[in-house]
């Protein structure tokens, strides 16, 4: 069998939050997603989750049902909701707001939910 | 009700058009045929008679078949609405066919290439490796986390036996034992073993895949690799 892992996501970065001059809404970030330049190509993305990957300096301790081990990475999941502008920037709503810290870091689209 | 809705049309203020008498006229309910009304239903018992136990023993006495509630609401409970939901079946993606490769997303076997054989009633996908090849088992996977490719595999010799269904693959639960002192602490986990019926099931189904898999060149190599993006590959421009 091939590779052990495999790369199952687009990378995107932070840009910042839904904002006017003035005023930023944090329950939408923006994203710009590696290689989607043009408003018609973030149709793909629509509805994909989208993961806000970071390390902690304690380990959240391991719950057995969850299935989840003792680990210092942690998740923020969202999703894409749309589009923004025409430049291929594209709207993401976390189910907790990204904290600033996360504008400039990398962010995971993964291809899930699939259409195609 | 006449033909067009109320025969009583309604003035402003709430007054009637048309009086009692009026309305009597104009339904001419008289004029309609009668039908018969039903003979009367005997009219049920109210009480039942039990026999006694205890002291009195052998007698028997009268309940009321409907008991007077325990417990008379303070205020008025609005009877709920009757859930009407129908289940439709899943739909199934027009480019997923029996046959079709699926790059599977997420969890335990994301990247792999694995063949579709059918949608099982609970509208999820069944899928096989072939285990030989890629070490994915029969499987259900849900539609939205699957990639279904333009690659086919003829499965038309496939015979998948009846008793692979959604009951077939339900996590069986541990039977609770009672709680001896210090088990309750204990979480044991307990590693997946496949049945000797899953594994005679996967042979046989992955038996004749394989043979049409065999049949095109390097379509076995294919599923053998694992789908992964490098660098400078964009999903969005991509063909699957």
């Amino acid at each position: 069998m091939s590779s052990h892992a495999v790369k199952l996501y687009s990378k995107g970065v932070v840009l910042g939050y839904k904002r006017g001059l003035r005023n930023q809404h944090e329950n939408t970030s923006l994203i710009r997603v590696q290689g989607v330049n043009e408003k018609k190509d973030t149709d793909f993305y629509m509805g994909k989750r989208v993961a806000y990957v970071y390390r902690a300096s304690h380990k959240k301790p391991a719950v057995m049902k969850r299935a989840r081990k003792a680990n210092k990475v942690r998740v923020i999941w969202g999703k894409v909701t749309r589009s923004h502008g025409n430049s291929g920037v594209v709207r993401v709503q976390f189910r907790k707001n990204l904290p600033g810290q996360a504008i400039g870091a990398s962010v995971r689209v993964m291809l899930y939910p699939s259409r195609v | 009700m006449g033909e067009r809705g109320s025969r009583n049309p309604l003035l402003p203020g709430g007054v009637s058009r048309y009086s009692r008498s009026k309305m009597f006229a104009r339904r001419a309910s008289y004029k309609k045929r009668k039908t018969v009304a039903p003979a009367a239903k005997k009219p049920e018992s109210r009480f039942v008679s039990k026999p006694m136990r205890g002291s009195k023993n052998g007698t028997t006495r009268n309940i009321p078949v409907r008991s007077t509630p325990k417990m008379y609401p303070t205020e008025d409970v609005r009877p709920k609405l009757k859930n009407r939901k129908i289940n439709k079946p899943t739909r199934l993606r027009k480019s997923i066919q029996p046959g079709t490769v699926l790059i599977l997303l997420a969890n335990a076997h994301r990247g792999k290439r694995v063949v579709f054989l059918k949608q099982l009633k609970s509208g999820l996908l069944l899928v096989t490796g072939p285990y030989r090849v890629n070490g994915c088992p029969l499987r259900r996977v849900d539609q939205t986390y699957v990639i279904a490719t333009q690659t086919r595999v003829d499965i038309s010799k496939v015979n998948i036996p009846e008793r692979v269904d959604d009951s077939y693959f339900r996590r069986q639960t541990k039977a609770r034992k009672s709680k001896a002192e210090g088990e309750m602490f204990e979480e044991t986990q307990t590693t997946y073993k496949a049945s000797d019926e899953r594994k005679a099931d996967q042979k046989a189904v992955d038996a004749a895949i394989l043979e049409s898999v065999k049949k095109t060149p390097e379509l076995l190599y294919y599923l053998r690799a694992k789908f992964t993006l490098h660098k400078g590959q964009y999903p969005h421009d991509m063909v699957f």
